[in-house]
């Protein structure tokens, strides 16, 4: 939830186009097919010769001024033949880029958003091209069209088609499922102009880095093709001239070197600029380096020694105590951004805290910092958090994972992201079970048995054997919180509990919370933007702003009494005491700048 | 319900829709089935039910997104249950959707101003008469005007919620389906969002089909409730009677489950729920 908070602003100049730009490889490899691509269309220009000129003096001969590169075994110019032959690469290329395209997008497209007949027949025909074995395919070309370069390359076109029907296909079905798409259908869009407005803009880039790469492909074929000797003997290509060096490698061995270096970095530019593209397009945030992350650690640290100091109220009981917590994120433009700031709270045994508060409040981030679970690039600096006798703070990650696993328990959001899908709820609680005790397979099943009855799941042996996907949220919580509380924790700190579940389901959970709460002498903390929640089972609520608590207060008096301008605020947004049909707030709806 | 003496807006009769199931031969998933609700013109019918209740199918088929295998759909006095692309564009004008995620709900390759104007650039509108429509959305909304140049990213998501809003009012529809619209939303938000959705309804006169989960939501907005339990109708009457007064069990359990504000209010009710 919060966690959108530390996320980089991208500002709109920030595009596709001018973050290839800074890529060195898409530069560089960029530039290199710029240089083949004037190669060949300044041919006639740039070519000493011509490159069917044959001079019987020129045979092999060598490196001269007249020729730079010297002759081949026919006594034609090395040098033009090569500027020729990237012509003919490069139209082979073309032409079987252009065939796959030209047959696998427009397929892809209309299978991915008709889906239906169409899609299946489609699927099986390019399961068969692919089955294909693709030299002897175009062996049956060459001997039924001649050995025109034009055909062949047809044909190969033909046979990279289904790459790209498959691609377009899964980023249309992708695509089609957006809500954008439904939306366009509803306000009357034809199909034509949803596929062409909303759907070719996202399956274009894929299509550009696939093209680039299978361009490169498509060029080894053509130049294998002619140096196996199928094409025309005369055009100058690339192949052919390997091939025609191949025959004099021992009077000429540096002949293969041209047009062998030629292939060698059209092929390899190709290549590198469709991954370069891919880089850019699929780009992850750098993360940053642990050496970094403790500098700008250490720098937050001495800022917020250089506050003034926030007295914190604890009491001596108190179970868990956070004293003066800060979290920040570094942004990539080196500023930071603090998204929890000062925060100082307790919770004592067999009590209830629930942090409220809403999107962007930093409550979650809260949480994770108590359970020490930021991400890397973020900092957290704190006056204190203390569980018990143990200082958090100056634990290392071994001993953290320790107290993780052993007193302090956690409760995820979204149970079903948190139950490896490949393993059964049994194996995995076993798993969890055995980590922080020594207990035999047996021995762990038992016990994962009796915590799945604990939390009253009703068939504890079908659960055990059950994977993820075969149970509903409900139990997935249920599991979740049999896990947490298998080493009995002192502290619970559950994270949107129920926000995921419906509310009947919310209610059992709720229940179960509660039950084993009073049963453990828990001390539970409970993250929620939900102030139905807070009233069933809080017994003191901390409301979050803007990364700052601005009260916190027993359940009763706070909602009878809210002192904060913000908590009535956030009361007065329940529907539960306004008239149906009346406006909620005062004032005109139609502002919506405390929004943003 | 207010006494009409003219068909409804929207009558939907004895609706079923079933999915086909992947693979060859698996027969198909029933969604809802025979399913008949009435929205007379200028009101709000809610429909709450929990996930997978079949609630959002019902918008989805009234919209042409889901395959109706029976029963019927007459919108203003057209009979739309099968209608072709044809009819639906036309059909558009009148009948509108504002769905629940406000993040997938814009293309974020678009601006504002195209995402505004292509509902009205399909219907034909001059280019002139499009911006100036525009500008009369944003501020019926609440958005700044300078925001028709700016991409879906840069605004919150209660923003994006508003603008899906004025997607939807563009035409000056005669039944807005609101599929969760408020759901995603923090709770300042969506209270100003009902707001506006209400302020709407007063001025313009729109009808709205609001799906939601909420039932605090669907008591504030609507005039007519239908309870929705495993893709069947299990309650229907005055919002107010079924919140408060519910008849049907699953009725019961659900407004019981639903937590309130109140600890006061709450505890006691859990207290009636446990009476040890």
């Amino acid at each position: 939830m919060t966690g959108s908070t530390a996320a980089p602003v991208r500002t709109p100049s920030d595009h596709v186009v001018r973050r290839a730009l800074r890529n060195p490889t898409v530069v560089v490899s960029g530039l290199v097919l710029l240089l083949v691509v004037a190669a060949a269309v300044l041919a006639p220009l740039l070519a000493p010769h011509s490159p069917t000129e044959a001079v019987l003096d020129d045979v092999l001969a060598p490196p001269s001024a007249d020729h730079p590169l010297g002759g081949d075994s026919a006594g034609r110019d090395v040098l033009s033949r090569l500027l020729w032959g990237a012509r003919t690469s490069l139209l082979a290329g073309l032409i079987a880029i252009v065939t796959a395209v030209v047959v696998g997008v427009p397929a892809g497209l209309v299978a991915g958003y008709r889906s239906g007949r169409f899609d299946a027949v489609a699927g099986w025909v390019a399961s068969v091209l692919l089955a294909v074995p693709g030299i002897v395919a175009l062996l049956v070309v060459v001997s039924a069209f001649g050995t025109a370069m034009p055909p062949s390359m047809i044909a190969l076109g033909v046979l990279l088609s289904p790459a790209f029907f498959r691609l377009t296909r899964s980023t249309v079905v992708n695509v089609r499922a957006e809500l954008y798409v439904d939306a366009a259908r509803v306000a009357g869009i034809s199909p034509v102009s949803i596929v062409f407005r909303h759907i070719l803009s996202v399956v274009a880039t894929p299509i550009i880095i696939q093209a680039s790469l299978s361009a490169g492909v498509a060029i080894i074929v053509q130049a294998g093709l002619a140096f196996l000797g199928i094409g025309d003997s005369l055009a100058p290509s690339w192949g052919a001239m390997v091939n025609d060096a191949y025959r004099s490698n021992i009077e000429a061995p540096l002949l293969t070197l041209w047009p062998g270096l030629a292939i060698g970095i059209t092929v390899a530019a190709l290549a590198l600029l469709g991954s370069g593209l891919s880089d850019v397009v699929n780009r992850t945030d750098a993360v940053q380096s642990p050496r970094r992350s403790r500098r700008l650690a250490a720098e937050a640290a001495a800022e917020v020694a250089a506050a003034p100091k926030v007295e914190a109220r604890t009491s001596d009981e108190a179970t868990l105590v956070v004293e003066d917590l800060h979290v920040q994120y570094s942004r990539q433009d080196g500023t930071r951004a603090e998204v929890v700031k000062g925060v100082s709270f307790h919770v004592d045994r067999g009590e209830c805290l629930g942090i409220v508060g809403e999107s962007g409040s930093g409550k979650s981030q809260t949480a994770f910092s108590v359970l020490g679970l930021l991400p890397p690039e973020a900092v957290r600096v704190a006056g204190a958090i203390r569980l018990r006798e143990l200082d958090l703070l100056s634990l290392g990650e071994r001993s953290l994972n320790h107290i993780r696993s052993s007193r302090l328990a956690y409760v995820p959001q979204d149970p079903m992201s948190n139950l490896d899908p490949a393993y059964t709820i049994g194996a995995q609680m076993v798993e969890t079970i055995r980590a922080h005790e020594r207990l035999s397979r047996r021995a762990a099943t038992q016990r994962a048995r009796a915590l799945l009855e604990r939390v009253l799941i009703v068939d504890p042996d079908k659960a055990l054997g059950s994977y993820p996907h075969e149970i509903s949220g409900g139990m997935a919580q249920r599991v979740l919180i049999a896990m947490a509380i298998s080493c009995s924790p002192d502290v619970l700190i559950a994270d949107e509990p129920t926000t995921a579940l419906d509310v009947t389901v919310q209610q059992e959970v709720l229940d179960l919370l509660r039950e084993l709460q009073r049963d453990l002498d828990l001390a539970l903390v409970i993250v929620t933007h939900n102030l139905g929640v807070v009233a069933d089972i809080c017994d003191r609520v901390a409301v979050m702003k803007d990364g700052r608590l601005v009260e916190t207060r027993d359940v009763f008096d706070l909602s009878a009494a809210p002192q904060h301008p913000y908590t009535r605020e956030l009361l007065g947004s329940t529907l539960s005491n306004v008239a149906p049909r009346t406006r909620i707030g005062q004032g005109s709806p139609s502002t919506a700048t405390t929004e943003a | 319900m207010p006494v009409t003496t003219k068909a409804p807006l929207l009558e939907v009769h004895e609706l079923r829709v079933e999915y086909p199931r992947a693979g060859f031969r698996r027969g198909s998933f029933v969604a809802i089935d025979s399913m008949s609700v009435r929205v007379p013109a200028g009101t709000t019918l809610g429909v709450v039910g929990e996930s997978g209740s079949g609630k959002s199918t019902l918008g989805r088929a009234i919209l042409g997104l889901a395959p109706i295998t029976h029963g019927g759909v007459i919108f203003d006095g057209r009979e739309i249950t099968h209608a072709d692309a044809r009819t639906r564009r036309a059909l558009s004008a009148d009948l509108q959707v504002v769905f629940q995620d406000p993040y997938s709900s814009l293309n974020p390759a678009m601006t504002i101003e195209a995402i505004l104007a292509e509902p009205l650039v399909a219907a034909g509108t001059s280019r002139a008469a499009a911006r100036a429509r525009l500008t009369e959305l944003l501020d019926i909304v609440g958005l700044p005007a300078d925001s028709l140049a700016r991409l879906p990213r840069e605004f919150s998501g209660g923003q994006r919620q508003r603008i899906a809003i004025a997607r939807a009012m563009a035409r000056e529809p005669k039944l807005v389906v609101c599929d969760e619209a408020v759901s995603a939303l923090d709770l300042s938000t969506q209270a100003r969002v009902l707001d506006l959705l209400l302020d709407i309804q007063a001025q313009t006169g729109v009808a709205y089909l609001f799906i939601t989960h909420d039932l605090d939501v669907v008591r504030h907005v609507s005039d007519e409730v239908v309870v929705v339990n495993r893709g069947a109708i299990v309650e229907r009457g005055p919002a107010a009677q079924v919140v408060t007064n519910p008849t049907d069990p699953y009725t019961r359990r659900l407004v019981e489950a639903s937590p309130i504000a109140d600890p006061v209010a709450q505890r006691a009710r859990r207290a009636a729920r446990h009476p040890t």
